[in-house]
C-alpha cells in the first residue's frame, strides 16, 4: 500500500508551491511590514509542520517495515517517482528496476512470430572457439566416420576431462576442421533422418548430493551451457556460485521473441529452474520484462527471485541486471544461463536425454521472410538463408548472434553455441558523398545532430559501414548515456589500454561482458573497438589470476 | 557522382612516395566523402555519427558570432570617430572594414595550424584529425582586431605544437588549444591584448592624439589601403558611400577612451559601467571588446544549438553560470559602492565574454572533466575562479581564459576523486 499515487502527489507539491507564490507576492505587495511578515512566519510555520509530519510517517513506515522494497511513503513526491516512467499494470511494484539509460537500436526485418518447423538443417556443429578458456586443441574423442547418438561426447578440455563437450543430433562425424596452428575450429555432424538419443535414465533429483549432480550434469553435455561471470568461463565443477542469473528477455537489435521459447516447453523450464536451485548456495534470479509482459513460465515460475527490468537495450543482458538485483563484488563468482538452457537442462531431468532444441530467430532488412526457426543447438545456416534474400540484396553479412555483439560467419558456417538468432546485414563498403556531413540515407544513431532522433520508431535497414573513422576518444559522457550500469566505460577502458590492472578491478570490469559494452561500441564517435578493448583487458585480468 | 569519385580514386598519391601529398589527399578525400571501411569485429553496426560532423556543428554554432564579430569591427571603429553612429548606417562600410579584419585573422590562423597539423599527419602516419576544425574557428573570435598577424602565427604554432601535438594530437590535449593561443600573445604581448586601445581597430595613439588611421595606401606595400581604394571604386559604381566620404585621420570623439565595461567596472563600479554602456547595449553586443564575444543573444543561439544537439555538456554550462552568480552574490555582499565588488551579480553576465567561455571554451570534451559529476564541479568552479580573477586580480579585468585553463589542468584531478568514489562503492560491496 502507497499514500496515493504520483500523479496526486506532484498535483499537490505543485498546487502548495503555487499557493505559497501567490501568498508571498500578497505579502511583497503589501507593503506593510507587520502583514509581510505575519504572512511569512505562517508559511513557514505550515512549511515546518508539513515536513515534521512527513519525517514521522517515514519514520514510521521504517519502524514497521513497510518501506522495504524502497516505497516512498512521504507527503511529497521524491524526483525519482516524478520522472519515473509509467509501468505496464502487470509489473509488480516490488523488485522493480526502471533503467532510464539505453538505447533500442531499431532495425528492420524483426523476425515475424511464427515458428518455422519445416525448414531444417542438415547439419550441425559443435566449436570449441565459442567457450572462452579452453585450449585450442581439445582432446577429440570421436573422428571422421563415426556414427554418434545426441548426447554421445565429442571432446574434452584436457584439464577437465570431466566436462564433456556432447553432439547435439545423432548422425556421423563428416569432418573435423582445423584453423590456424592446428586449432580445431569446427566438429562437424552430418544429422540422422531419425534422431537417436544416448539415454541417461530417470534421476531422481531429490535423492542425489550435490556432487553427484554435477558429475551428471558434467557427463551428458549440458555444463558447458553454464557460463560463469566474471570472464564468462565454464565454471568449475567445484564452484559453488553466489547465486544464478537467468534473463528471459532480449532488448538486442532484431532479437528473438524469448516468449516462444518456452511455449509447450513450461514444464522442462521449471524442472531445470529446481536443478540450478541445488546447485547454489544463494538464489536463482529471475530477470523479466518489465515493457511488455513476459510468458506466463516466466512470470509464475516458482523458487526464483523475479526482477523486472523496464528499460531500453541493454535492459534485458544478463550482466545489467546482475548489476542492479545483485551486484557481483571482486570475489564473486556468479553463472548465467540463457532460457533454452535452462529448458534443455530441465529436459535432461524429465526426458533422460540430451535435448537441444532451440528456436533461433532469422532477422535483417535484406531477408524475404525473417522469422523464427526451430532447429537444434549448433545448426547450418545455409538451409535458412539460401534463396532467403531479398532480390535487391547487395553484397550482404551473417551474424551469429546480435548486429551489436554477434560473431560473422560465412553463409555455409554454423550458428553458435549461445546464439539464439542470425542476423543478416548488408555491407556498407560504398563511399558516400559528403555523408559525414549530411547523411542523405537515414542511418541509425543516437546523436540529436541527426533527424532520426525526432522518429524514434523509426526501423533503420543499416549496413556495416563505420560512418567515420576511427579516432582517439574525444567525445564524453556519451557511453554513460547509454549504459544503465554505475560504471565509467571510458575510464575503465583508458585503464585497460595503460594495463593498470588494480583500476580496470576497481572500474568494474569484472562486471561486464563485451555484450554490455556492445551499445556503447556502437554510439562511439570516434569508432573506437570496445569490445575488442574489454576482452584485452579481461585476459589481462585473467592471468594474472 | 561515379566518374568524380572514379577519378579522385585514380589520382590517389602513392603513401610511401610522396607521404605529405597522401595525406594532405587522405583528408581532401575524407571530407568529400565518408570513407568505404566497413566494421570488423566487434560491433557490426555504427552509430552515423563521426568526429566530423560533431566538430562541424560547434564550427557552425559559432557563425553567428563570426557575422555579428565581423561587423562589429567596422562599427566600432566609425564610432570611435563619430561617423555612421547608427548601428546600420553604413553598413557596407562597416562590412567591407571588419571583412579586411578579420580574414587575414581567419586565414592565418588556418593555414599556420592546419598546415602544422598536416605535417604532424604525415610525420606520425595517422589521419589528418578534426580537432583543429574547432579550435581553428574559435581562435580568431578571441583576438582583438588589430592583433599583429606574425603575433598570431607565432601564437597558433606554440598553441598547436606545445600545446597539442606534444601531448600526442587530437584528444590528448590537457589544455585548451585556443586558449593556450590567446594567453600566449597575452603573457608575450600583453600590449596587444590589453589595455583600453586594442579593442577598437585602426585607431592610432600618437602622444594624447587618437584618431583613425588613414584608410589610404601610401605605398605599394600597405595591403590594406589597397583593399580600401578598390572598395571605394566598387562602392564609386554603385553610388554608395565611400570611405573617402570620411575625413582623413579624423579624431576620435570628445571624451572617447575605447574602454570596455569591464575596464570602466574597475575604474568605478557598475555606476562608471551604466554611465558609457546601457544594459541592452552589452547585451546586444554594441561595444568594443574581442571579435567574438560581444553578442550575447548570438553566443547563447549559439549555445542553443550545442545543448540541443547534445555536443556540449549542460552540466558544465548550468554549473558554470551558477558558480558565477554565487561568486557575484558573494562580492556584493561584501563590496562597498562604486566598486567593481558592489557590481551586480548579474551584471558581470553582461560584460567581458563570460557565455562566449561558457558556450564555446569550457565545453571542450577533451580538457573538461570527463565524468558526469566531475563536469558540475568543473564548471562550478570556472564561474568561481573566473570571477575572483576578473573582479579582485590588480592587473586585468578579465577571468575567463585564466579561469578554464586553470581549471583545465585540474580535471583530471577531479576525475581522479570521482572514480575515487565509484571504486570505494565497489569495493565497499565486498
Amino acid at each position: 500500500m502507497t499514500l496515493g499515487n504520483k500523479t496526486i502527489k506532484t498535483a499537490a507539491l505543485i498546487s502548495f508551491l503555487f499557493l505559497a507564490e501567490v501568498a508571498s507576492a500578497q505579502s511583497l505587495g503589501s507593503g506593510n511590514l507587520s502583514t509581510m511578515l505575519m504572512w511569512l512566519v505562517a508559511i513557514l510555520i505550515l512549511l515546518a509542520l508539513l515536513f515534521v509530519g512527513d519525517s514521522l510517517l517515514k519514520l514510521e513506515a521504517k519502524n514497521v517495515g513497510a518501506d522495504k522494497n524502497g516505497e516512498n511513503y512521504s507527503i511529497l513526491p521524491n524526483f525519482k517517482e516524478i520522472f519515473r516512467p509509467k509501468v505496464p499494470d502487470f509489473v509488480p511494484s516490488e523488485n522493480l528496476h526502471t533503467l532510464s539509460k539505453g538505447y533500442d537500436l531499431k532495425l528492420e526485418g524483426k523476425a515475424s512470430s511464427i515458428i518455422d518447423v519445416h525448414n531444417t538443417a542438415t547439419t550441425f556443429a559443435v566449436k570449441p572457439p565459442d567457450f572462452r578458456g579452453i585450449a585450442p586443441i581439445p582432446k577429440m574423442l570421436v573422428q571422421i566416420g563415426d556414427s554418434v547418438k545426441a548426447g554421445d561426447p565429442l571432446f574434452f578440455n584436457k584439464k577437465t576431462p570431466e566436462i564433456k563437450f556432447c553432439s547435439p543430433v545423432s548422425g556421423e562425424v563428416i569432418a573435423i576442421n582445423r584453423a590456424e596452428k592446428r586449432a580445431i575450429s569446427e566438429v562437424i555432424i552430418l544429422a540422422d533422418k531419425e534422431q537417436t538419443y544416448r539415454e541417461f535414465g530417470q534421476f531422481d533429483l531429490t535423492q542425489m548430493n550435490r556432487e553427484e549432480l554435477v558429475g551428471f550434469l558434467a557427463e551428458s553435455g549440458v555444463w558447458p551451457m553454464i557460463r560463469r561471470r566474471p570472464y564468462q568461463l565454464i565454471p568449475a565443477l567445484t564452484e559453488v556460485p553466489r547465486d544464478i542469473f537467468i534473463s528471459t528477455f532480449d532488448t538486442a537489435p532484431l532479437a528473438p521473441d524469448s516468449n516462444l521459447f518456452v511455449e509447450g516447453r513450461e514444464a522442462e523450464f521449471q524442472k531445470g529452474l529446481d536443478v540450478l536451485a541445488k546447485l547454489t548456495d544463494g538464489k536463482v534470479f529471475l530477470g523479466l520484462n518489465g515493457k511488455s509482459q513476459p510468458a506466463a513460465a516466466y512470470a509464475n515460475a516458482t523458487g526464483v527471485e523475479k526482477h523486472y527490468f523496464h528499460g531500453k537495450h541493454p535492459a534485458g543482458n544478463v550482466g545489467v541486471q546482475i548489476h542492479h538485483a545483485k551486484p557481483i563484488a571482486n570475489t564473486d563468482a556468479v553463472w548465467t544461463l540463457g532460457v533454452q538452457e535452462v529448458i534443455s537442462i530441465g529436459a535432461l531431468f524429465t526426458k533422460g536425454r540430451f535435448e537441444t532444441d532451440r528456436i533461433i530467430a532469422i532477422a535483417g532488412a535484406e531477408l524475404s521472410n525473417p522469422r523464427h526457426i526451430k532447429t537444434k543447438l549448433g545448426a547450418s545456416i545455409e538451409n535458412f538463408v539460401k534463396q532467403g534474400l531479398n532480390d535487391d540484396a547487395g553484397e550482404v553479412r551473417y551474424i551469429s548472434g546480435d548486429a551489436l555483439s554477434g560473431t560473422q560467419i560465412e553463409a555455409n558456417s554454423f550458428i553458435g553455441f549461445f546464439d539464439d538468432q542470425i542476423t543478416v546485414l548488408q555491407e556498407g563498403n560504398y563511399n558516400e558523398m559528403f555523408g559525414w556531413l549530411l547523411p542523405l540515407a537515414p542511418r541509425p544513431s543516437v546523436s540529436r545532430t541527426m533527424p532520426g532522433f525526432l522518429m524514434p520508431n523509426h526501423e533503420y535497414r543499416g549496413d556495416t559501414n563505420t560512418h567515420g573513422e576511427k579516432r582517439a576518444f574525444v567525445v564524453t559522457g556519451q557511453y554513460e548515456s547509454v549504459l544503465p550500469m554505475d560504471i565509467f566505460p571510458q575510464h575503465l577502458m583508458k585503464s585497460i589500454l595503460i594495463g593498470d590492472i588494480e583500476k580496470m578491478e576497481g572500474l568494474g570490469i569484472l562486471e561486464l561482458a563485451e555484450e554490455d559494452i556492445a551499445i556503447c561500441e556502437f554510439v562511439c564517435t570516434s569508432k573506437q573497438p570496445l569490445q575488442a578493448i574489454l576482452k584485452d583487458g579481461l585476459d589481462m585480468m585473467l592471468e594474472q589470476g | 557522382m561515379k566518374p568524380l569519385l572514379n577519378f579522385l580514386e585514380k589520382i590517389e598519391p602513392d603513401k610511401k612516395k610522396s607521404p605529405f601529398l597522401h595525406t594532405l589527399y587522405d583528408g581532401f578525400f575524407t571530407f568529400l566523402y565518408a570513407p568505404n571501411t566497413v566494421t570488423k569485429g566487434g560491433v557490426h553496426l555504427r552509430d552515423g555519427m563521426d568526429l566530423k560532423r560533431t566538430m562541424i556543428t560547434v564550427v557552425v554554432a559559432m557563425q553567428l558570432c563570426y557575422l555579428f564579430g565581423t561587423y562589429n569591427i567596422g562599427h566600432q571603429h566609425f564610432a570611435a570617430i563619430g561617423e555612421y553612429t547608427g548601428f546600420i548606417e553604413g553598413f557596407h562600410l562597416k562590412l567591407f572594414h571588419g571583412l579586411i579584419k578579420m580574414l587575414p585573422i581567419f586565414v592565418v590562423a588556418h593555414v599556420v595550424g592546419l598546415g602544422i597539423e598536416f605535417w604532424y599527419a604525415t610525420k606520425k602516419g595517422h589521419p589528418i584529425e578534426e580537432g583543429f576544425l574547432v579550435s581553428g574557428a574559435l581562435i580568431p573570435l578571441l583576438m582583438p582586431p588589430d592583433i599583429p598577424l606574425w603575433m598570431l602565427a607565432l601564437a597558433v604554432a606554440f598553441a598547436v605544437i606545445i600545446g597539442k601535438e606534444a601531448f600526442g594530437g587530437t584528444g590528448m590535449n590537457i589544455l585548451n588549444v585556443a586558449l593556450l593561443a590567446r594567453v600566449f600573445i597575452f603573457f608575450a604581448y600583453p600590449g596587444d591584448i590589453s589595455g583600453d586601445y586594442v579593442w577598437v581597430s585602426s585607431i592610432v595613439k600618437e602622444g594624447q592624439e587618437q584618431f583613425a588611421a588613414p584608410y589610404y595606401a601610401s605605398s605599394w606595400l600597405d595591403f590594406h589601403g589597397l583593399l580600401h581604394q578598390a572598395a571605394d571604386w566598387i562602392f564609386g559604381l554603385f553610388n554608395l558611400d565611400t570611405f573617402s566620404s570620411v575625413q582623413e585621420a579624423k579624431s576620435v570623439v570628445d571624451g572617447y577612451s575605447g574602454a570596455t565595461p569591464l575596464a570602466l567596472a574597475k575604474e568605478g563600479g557598475w555606476e562608471a559601467v551604466t554611465e558609457k554602456f546601457s544594459v541592452a547595449q552589452m547585451f546586444w553586443g554594441d561595444m568594443p571588446g574581442s571579435i567574438g564575444e560581444t553578442c550575447k543573444p548570438f553566443i547563447l543561439a549559439g549555445a542553443a544549438i550545442l545543448l540541443a544537439t547534445g555536443i556540449a555538456s549542460w552540466r558544465i554550462m548550468l554549473s558554470m553560470v551558477i558558480g558565477a552568480a554565487f561568486t557575484g552574490l558573494l562580492f556584493n555582499a561584501f563590496g562597498e559602492a562604486g566598486t567593481f565588488m558592489a557590481v551586480p551579480w548579474w551584471g558581470h553576465f553582461y560584460m567581458g565574454s563570460f557565455f562566449f567561455a561558457m558556450a564555446f571554451m569550457a565545453t571542450d570534451p577533451v580538457t573538461a572533466a570527463s565524468t558526469n559529476t566531475g563536469k558540475l564541479i568543473y564548471g562550478f568552479l570556472i564561474g568561481m575562479v573566473g570571477m575572483i580573477v576578473r573582479v579582485l586580480n590588480p592587473a586585468y579585468p578579465e577571468g575567463w581564459m585564466l579561469a578554464i585553463l586553470f581549471m583545465n589542468v585540474f580535471a583530471p584531478l577531479i576525475d581522479h576523486y570521482v572514480l575515487e568514489a565509484n571504486i570505494k562503492k565497489r569495493l565497499s560491496r565486498a
